[in-house]
């Protein structure tokens, strides 16, 4: 074990530590709640993307030939946290970065990885992720949009839910039926999707926060080219546990960047807000609690850096990889919760620092249903790293 | 809802003060670990006896059985009086919350007549045989097998977790009487007399050091027909009002227990310094004492509202469950709140007789003993909630 | 960066499980808190033969001058098997001397330790019961050439065994240091029995010792940082070894989960066991990050060390005791009985828990660091 950074390590650090005092923009001014649907908010986002992959720093473990910067995972842990540190914009293409580029990377065919990767990188093409039913939640393999063969086109119908960024996306990486005669694992296919392809509706789903965060996807006699098939037809299931695992392991995605960002600017609110006729931030029990914020999140870069090392060397996370979705979602409900306490009263009130905390705490109860429940993700944990039987 | 006191439960009340005030003896002043210690049992019977001769025992048991035939509300009055006295606990917690009430449910006339007048005095004192190696969440799979003779039944087998059985008189033992019948019909309930033949005792320690219960083995135990409680192979039914009562019950006695304990630990916290300064000056420590003091009084009134009802009702149903889950986690809460409150003194065994150690190990058995937290989870979701059954 | 153990630390992590497992299995933990010190004087010495007595000590004064990774990967493994011993004791001290002692005292006291020839221990806490250094007002008298203390310390760890006790005392402001030899004068040890019988506590009486001043450790004016740091190797230490009780806890527990029957059926197929182990497992790995990152830090003396341990010790303070109560509760009634090892770890991390400072100290600690302006 060792923490230090190699040379080459160092030199990447210091030269994104440079190349981001220069080039991240001031923060956005506008309201940070409404942020899924907020135009103005998207587009700053989309500028900062192509500004970060024209600098070189998107894909920082991608390869090199799809537009990538052929690093290590180690300096893609550097990175989130040299990007927490300078305090700068979130990636708007998180879908495409953290999950359909890396399945793609690993599991795409040589011109599929050519056609998309580097639109990816760059913005260019928003991704959304098709998975979710209304009957097919937790227990995904039952989906039932369906796909029929059509001479060279997959003719698609049938309904997704709670898909974040379908309302902005390009593309859409969609799993459908297309064998309804095997076992539900055995008839699925995963297809890359237009998301301007005629028949194709999205309506956004008002979340409890107000904004409309996700949407239903309708799909109406939608035509898919075979070559859009993803992976082999009828072994899509294997192609969404790969979407699955990236989604959960979810090395790189920068949801570090995002929360470090949520907890400094708590605790700088802190020092500021009076409670109780005091800085909320010298009150002994608030302090406890934010200590405990700070903990936990650190404990979540470590279980990421942890991680990220096995992974460089077996090329696979080992269990620290597997908790990482329940130690982020559920550290961001409790800091959330935090936040509520700490900033007393006016945590509550819609304008105060444009409604970032009351949106935050609400957006943080999804935290722990999207991309697997806490409930599922410990059946995961029980059975395939403890090894216990199966429960259902 | 009128949580004000009639006047005859304001009678009741003043009635019991007065009393309490007068006969109260003197804290026991040995070590705690109390299971085991002989001379404390004996305080504990002694003091039992008084009271009952007083006629303060079994507050809402028949008159002709040697109780008060009071109502629920007038032993809810009694807890907490019994609480604010400090008064010693009553040592046949088991006869008096779980087989008394059995037996007044599902016991003969005779068999009524025979033993609640014993229970109450604690000339006898009972324990439960539920729980054997294999059976413990799952008691219907028990194996203790007991075979007709003429007018008794012959009793084989083992039983496991038994507090009080080392020194109890009786048991209320479940038997699978009929090992060919699926495995909740074949059981049948006994109450049987701890001093027959063929029956070992065999304490078992636990990990707070003392030996709080026990292993009980059987081998060709007799045991009249007579002492059948209920019905032959109908035991499950039995047994199910025990545990009921067990689980609504316990907990009410308990609240003496509990709040004896949080009065001593805030009465501790103003006297014991740990980061230089008083435990009870700490605002995280207050933050902790004021939360363990609010779930308590919570568990207080949950207790009034559930007796509210079975006054109503008559027989505790699943929501005791809900009492069980509240009481077993309220207490381990409290006791790492004492040991937080203690600071590094809070470890040492010898610090007011040891009785902070040992309530925090202690504790941890509350989420085990009398249906796993689990197990009564389980129950509340579907008897309560009615969600479909999970096992 | 490689957050992951090299081969050479894995194989010393093997031989030291295999050492423990043969030298120190359940049945001699529970001989040795039966008896009135918990210590075993051969299994010492075994242990300095392994190397371990001076695993932190440079080479030059006999030891293997390996880092604190290494060690918190043998503490781990004492954890791991619920070890009664001095070692931690006896790792602060011999920081302690490492950080603020002379050339001359590291060559007297070091070479003794690594040999396994000297335990030792620090006597820190006083009737306040605060880990703050600051605390401290055990008087050491300046009398000449010479010290005299007097007054009362508490929680003393393995006082009865230790050949050397390094009292913290303040002579006027300024804080001392005093190795005292454990046959000293006017010094008496009374053994105050905690919950964790596998690592006695004593209060240390101190009437008129005397001192002479040549033999204070010196560091001045660092002499608090000095002792803030070997603090933290020790911590640092401690969490290890909470680590490896909490690793033993959710294997055992798993296995169980396994193996056990209740309708028909292991009861790990139940969801609600399962939910637990895999908390189980979320906290012993979390911790695991925590207790290496902090290691590695300490060792290395970066700047995060200091909230690396506080972090360290906070975590592992409140997951120790919460893996202990999933384990117990996953076991039920046999998990409570005096039969099962269970209780030896569930004690362990509530004595560990307590020792230098719990998880609410750690987080008021954490808070100076990353809520005050000043720091932030």
């Amino acid at each position: 074990m060792d923490l230090r950074l190699t040379p080459s390590e160092e030199q990447f650090r210091d030269e994104l530590r440079a190349w981001l005092q220069q080039n991240v923009p001031p923060p956005w001014r506008g309201g940070v709640a409404a942020e899924e649907e907020n135009q103005g908010y998207i587009q700053y986002l989309r500028d900062w993307q192509r500004q970060v992959y024209e600098g070189g720093w998107a894909g920082i473990s991608w390869p090199k030939e799809y537009g990538g910067r052929g690093a290590s995972l180690i300096e893609q842990a550097i990175y989130q946290e040299e990007m927490a540190r300078a305090q700068a914009p979130p990636l708007l293409n998180l879908i495409g970065l953290s999950i359909i580029g890396p399945t793609i990377i690993s599991h795409g065919t040589e011109e599929q990885k050519k056609r998309y990767l580097v639109k990816i990188l760059s913005g260019e093409e928003i991704w959304c992720q098709g998975f979710s039913e209304p009957n097919a939640g937790s227990d995904v393999a039952a989906l039932e949009t369906r796909a029929v063969r059509d001479g060279d086109y997959f003719l698609v119908n049938g309904q997704k839910i709670w898909t974040s960024y379908a309302h902005i996306a390009d593309w859409s990486f969609l799993l459908v039926r297309t064998d309804p005669n095997v076992p539900k694992h055995k008839g699925l296919t995963a297809l890359l999707v237009d998301m301007k392809s005629p028949g194709i509706t999205v309506r956004p789903l008002k979340q409890m926060t107000g904004e409309a965060g996700f949407n239903e996807i309708f799909f109406s006699n939608v035509r898919v080219p075979v070559a859009n098939v993803f992976g082999q037809i009828n072994e899509g299931w294997r192609m969404a546990i790969a979407i699955l695992m990236n989604e959960r392991a979810n090395v790189g995605t920068g949801i570090y960047i995002a929360i470090k960002r949520e907890l400094d600017a708590l605790i700088a609110r802190a020092r500021q807000t009076l409670r109780l006729s005091c800085p909320a931030s010298q009150d002994p029990v608030v302090r406890q609690k934010l200590a405990q914020a700070y903990m936990e999140l650190e404990i979540f870069r470590l279980n990421t850096n942890r991680a990220l090392s096995r992974m460089s060397k077996e090329g696979h996370p080992g269990p620290e990889g597997s908790i990482l979705k329940l130690c982020y979602s559920e550290q961001q409900q409790r800091m959330q919760q935090t936040a509520m306490e700490a900033l007393g009263a006016y945590a509550q009130l819609r304008d105060f620092d444009a409604g970032r905390w009351g949106y935050g705490y609400l957006r943080s109860r999804g935290a722990t249903i999207a991309a697997g429940t806490s409930e599922i993700l410990r059946n995961i944990l029980a059975e395939r790293v403890l090894g216990l039987p199966k429960s259902y | 809802m009128d949580l004000n006191l009639t006047p005859e439960e304001q009678q009741f009340r003043d009635e019991l003060r007065s009393w309490l005030q007068a006969n109260v003896p003197p804290p026991w002043r040995g070590k705690t670990g109390e299971e085991e210690s002989g001379e404390y049992l004996e305080y504990l019977r002694t003091w039992q006896r008084k009271v009952y001769e007083a006629g303060w025992a079994g507050i809402s048991w028949p008159k002709e059985y040697g109780g008060r035939g009071a109502r629920l509300i007038e032993q809810a009055i009694f807890q907490e009086e019994w609480a604010r006295a400090e008064a010693p606990p009553l040592i046949n917690v088991l006869g008096l919350q779980l087989i008394g009430p059995t037996i007044i449910a599902a016991g003969t006339e005779e068999q009524k007549k025979r033993f609640l007048p014993k229970i109450l005095s604690a000339e006898e004192i009972w324990c439960q045989g539920f729980s054997e190696p294999n059976a413990g969440s799952d008691v219907a799979s028990l194996q203790t097998k007991a075979v007709r003779d003429g007018d008794y039944f012959i009793i084989n087998g083992q039983k496991i977790w038994t507090s009080l059985a080392q020194v109890a008189d009786w048991i209320l033992l479940l038997v699978r009487t009929d090992p060919d019948a699926p495995k909740h019909k074949g059981i049948t309930a006994l109450l049987v007399d701890m001093h027959s033949p063929g029956i070992t005792v065999r304490p078992l320690r636990q990990m707070t050091g003392e030996a709080g219960f026990n292993e009980v083995f059987f081998s060709n135990v007799r045991v009249p027909v007579s002492h059948v409680l209920g019905e032959i192979n109908k035991g499950w039914q039995t047994a199910i009002t025990t545990l009921m009562n067990e689980r609504a019950n316990l907990g009410a006695g308990n609240y003496i227990l509990f709040k004896r304990n949080l009065d001593a630990l805030i009465a501790r916290s103003r006297e014991i310094t740990r980061f230089s300064r008083k435990a009870s000056e700490d605002p995280l420590i207050r933050q902790k004492l004021a939360q363990a003091y609010l779930e308590l009084e919570i568990f207080r009134l949950n207790n009034m509202r559930a007796l509210s009802r079975m006054n109503k009702d008559s027989v505790p149903g699943p929501e005791g469950s809900i009492l069980k889950i509240y009481w077993s986690e309220m207490n381990q809460r409290m006791q790492q709140t004492a040991m937080e409150t203690l600071g590094p003194y809070g470890q040492l065994t010898d610090l007011d007789g040891g009785r902070w150690v040992y309530s925090y190990l202690r504790s941890r058995a509350n989420t085990i003993e009398a249906g796993t937290s689990e197990i009564l989870r389980n129950i509340v979701a579907e008897r309560v909630l009615g969600l479909p059954k999970s096992y | 960066m490689d957050f992951d153990l090299s081969k050479a630390q894995k194989l010393l992590q093997e031989s030291a499980r295999t050492f423990l497992m043969r030298e120190c299995p359940a049945e001699r933990v529970r001989e040795l808190m039966e008896t009135e010190t918990a210590y075993d004087e051969q299994l010492w010495r075994a242990m300095a033969e392994q190397g371990w007595t001076g695993l932190i000590i440079p080479e030059e004064y006999g030891g293997l001058g390996l880092g604190l990774v290494e060690l918190a990967v043998v503490a781990e493994e004492m954890g791991r098997a619920c070890l009664p011993s001095p070692f931690i004791s006896t790792v602060w001290a011999t920081a302690l001397i490492d950080s603020a002692g002379s050339e001359g005292q590291k060559a007297q006291y070091l070479e003794k330790i690594s040999a396994g020839e000297m335990k030792a221990t620090v006597a820190l806490l006083e009737s306040t019961a605060d880990w703050n250094v600051q605390a401290v007002q055990l008087s050491a008298q300046r009398e000449g050439k010479e010290y005299r203390l007097s007054g009362r310390k508490e929680f003393v760890t393995d006082a009865q065994i230790a050949d050397l006790i390094i009292c913290v005392a303040r002579s006027g402001s300024e804080l001392v240091l005093l190795p005292i030899q454990r046959d000293a004068q006017g010094m008496t040890i009374t053994a105050t029995p905690g919950i964790d019988a596998t690592r006695k506590l004593y209060a240390v009486d101190f009437d008129g010792v005397r001192v002479p001043v040549a033999e204070a450790l010196q560091l001045h004016p660092q002499t608090e940082e000095a002792f803030e740091q070997a603090t933290r190797v020790a911590t640092a230490t401690l969490c290890a070894e909470m680590l490896g009780g909490m690793q033993w806890t959710l294997e055992t527990t798993v296995e169980y989960a396994k193996t056990r029957q209740q309708f028909g059926r292991p009861i790990g197929t139940y969801q609600a066991v399962q939910h637990q182990c895999a908390d189980m497992l979320l906290m012993t790995e979390s911790a695991r990050s925590a207790v290496y990152y902090a290691a590695w830090t300490v060792s290395e003396e970066t700047k995060e060390a200091r909230q690396a341990v506080s972090i360290a010790k906070a975590y592992c303070s409140d997951a120790a005791r919460e893996v202990g109560n999933r384990g117990i509760q996953l076991h039920g009634g046999i998990g409570f009985t005096w039969e099962h090892n269970l209780h030896l770890y569930y004690k362990r991390a509530k004595g560990s828990e307590i020792m230098f400072g719990d998880a609410n100290y750690h987080r008021e600690q954490l808070a100076r660091l990353v809520v005050d302006e000043s720091e932030g």
